[in-house]
């Protein structure tokens, strides 16, 4: 298994946000979470990503770790190119592919100001492919765009998972995008007859 | 065709606007003219050379100084000091104000020490120098650093809390050295706060230095304005003035200018 995940709770101070969830992710898997805003799905994947250790339970990563961020989330004083190299550790031609793999061929030389923001989600991605990573995090990485990028992104996303095959777990609140990448999905729920404590539930497929 | 009358005016007006349009370097320099004009006005209201010489006189006695006189050992003297005092106070005050930038508990322990430090009149820390280490070296740029380290400390405190932490998350994930993560992230992010304590900092240490050398120093800029001043030739105190201005002025636009674009070439691309 690429990703076992157990946390029996998670409390922002008095808060309790998550509690009891056990589920795993092997390669070539992409497990949806959905749920409103607010339900503690970002919090699951800091857990996940290692971002945040005060939980109580365990989280096991095998292998290399890429995380696609609701912003862009580039090095504004480094080239497209070098956000790769430096980041991921690739030589130049890997980063070279890796860019030309997203569509951004030639644009290597540029700062990320100088690429528009469509340009900027696909670095983004691209950052993530060069990685070549045994476990992809997808944080709500189609948020706030229009809906002509929306479609390009997750195609290209696609593509990309099944190219290289990662467990995939990727937060969203929107369902058709779900239903297009996913294989599983999970569903956070606010359980209001417990005052407010989250818990998942639902895992289908 | 109204429509294309206005283009032609527009155009014409664009054309008189570059034809004046100056360089950079040559509106420096007339900006520096136009000051030594101002002195130059305000010496002949005053008519009185003993009390404010023009630059008439000033510039002969400071070109005399500088090929006959001492001129350049106590230059070069104050300048070593300047140079480690700076790099004392700027490293030390980095560490320090990241530190505290970065880690609260540290901050709510040092702040009050910090506030305190500040507050120092330059004077007292020069005098307690003087009289704890010595009229010497060690004391003269240490007092000068002391001065300065809590300026730098504030100012990189105020950078280091402006961080992102969505990058240092990226580095985190990605798996991203230590040393990747201070050059490539932490550094550039800092670059901007650096460049401008540098240069505050600076002029101020240099002002501090001088006062460092009027009290307890037998060599420097500092010492030969107090040796003038005393022999009431206020020609030649503006002369050792002018002469480090002049020589932090180069400082600034050959050293600090070029690093700091650097620093910013990826804003304005």
């Amino acid at each position: 298994m690429s990703l076992s995940v157990a946390i029996r709770a998670k409390r922002f101070g008095p808060a309790l946000v998550l509690r009891d969830m056990v589920f795993q992710v092997a390669r070539g898997e992409v497990l949806a979470v959905r749920g409103p805003s607010g339900v503690g799905k970002s919090t699951l994947l800091r857990i996940i990503a290692g971002l945040d250790s005060g939980f109580d339970g365990q989280v096991r990563r095998h292998g290399r770790l890429a995380m696609v961020f609701q912003e862009p989330t580039l090095l504004p004083w480094r080239s497209a190119r070098d956000n790769l190299r430096l980041t991921t550790g690739v030589d130049a031609a890997q980063a070279e592919a890796a860019l030309a793999r997203v569509g951004l061929s030639g644009k290597g030389a540029l700062y990320p100001g100088q690429l528009s923001l469509g340009q900027q989600r696909r670095l983004s991605l691209a950052r993530a492919y060069a990685a070549r990573p045994d476990i992809l995090l997808l944080d709500e990485p189609f948020v706030s765009l229009d809906a002509d990028l929306v479609e390009d992104m997750l195609t290209l996303t696609e593509s990309v998972i099944v190219e290289q095959r990662p467990a995939t777990v990727f937060v969203t609140h929107a369902q058709a995008e779900a239903d297009r990448l996913a294989t599983r999905q999970m569903v956070l729920t606010l359980a209001a007859d417990r005052g407010g404590v989250r818990e998942g539930a639902g895992v289908r497929g | 065709m109204p429509l294309a009358d206005t283009g032609h005016a527009g155009a014409a007006r664009g054309a008189a606007n570059a034809a004046f349009a100056l360089p950079p370097w040559a509106i420096r320099a007339v900006s520096l003219a136009g000051l030594a004009l101002f002195w130059w006005a305000l010496s002949l209201i005053k008519a009185d050379p003993m009390v404010l010489p023009g630059p008439q006189i000033v510039l002969p006695r400071l070109l005399e100084e500088a090929q006959h006189g001492p001129l350049w050992q106590h230059l070069g003297i104050t300048l070593w000091r300047v140079v480690q005092a700076f790099t004392l106070a700027m490293s030390l005050g980095l560490v320090l104000g990241v530190l505290m930038g970065l880690l609260p508990a540290l901050n709510r322990w040092l702040d009050p020490w910090l506030v305190f430090f500040l507050n120092l009149p330059a004077l007292v820390v020069i005098v307690l120098c003087f009289l704890w280490i010595g009229l010497n070296e060690v004391a003269a740029v240490v007092a000068v650093a002391i001065n300065k380290i809590p300026l730098v400390t504030a100012m990189m405190r105020e950078g280091a809390r402006a961080l992102s932490g969505q990058l240092s998350d990226m580095a985190q994930v990605f798996g991203m050295s230590r040393m990747a993560r201070l050059r490539h992230i932490l550094l550039p992010q800092l670059a901007p706060h650096l460049a401008s304590t540098a240069r505050s900092g600076l002029s101020l240490i240099w002002k501090i230095v001088l006062v460092v050398e009027f009290l307890g120093r037998g060599q420097g800029i500092g010492f030969r304005i107090h040796l003038h001043f005393q022999m009431f030739d206020v020609t030649m105190v503006m002369v050792y003035a002018l002469s480090f201005i002049a020589v932090m002025l180069l400082i600034e636009t050959l050293i600090l200018q070029p690093i700091e674009a650097r620093a910013r070439r990826w804003r304005g691309a």
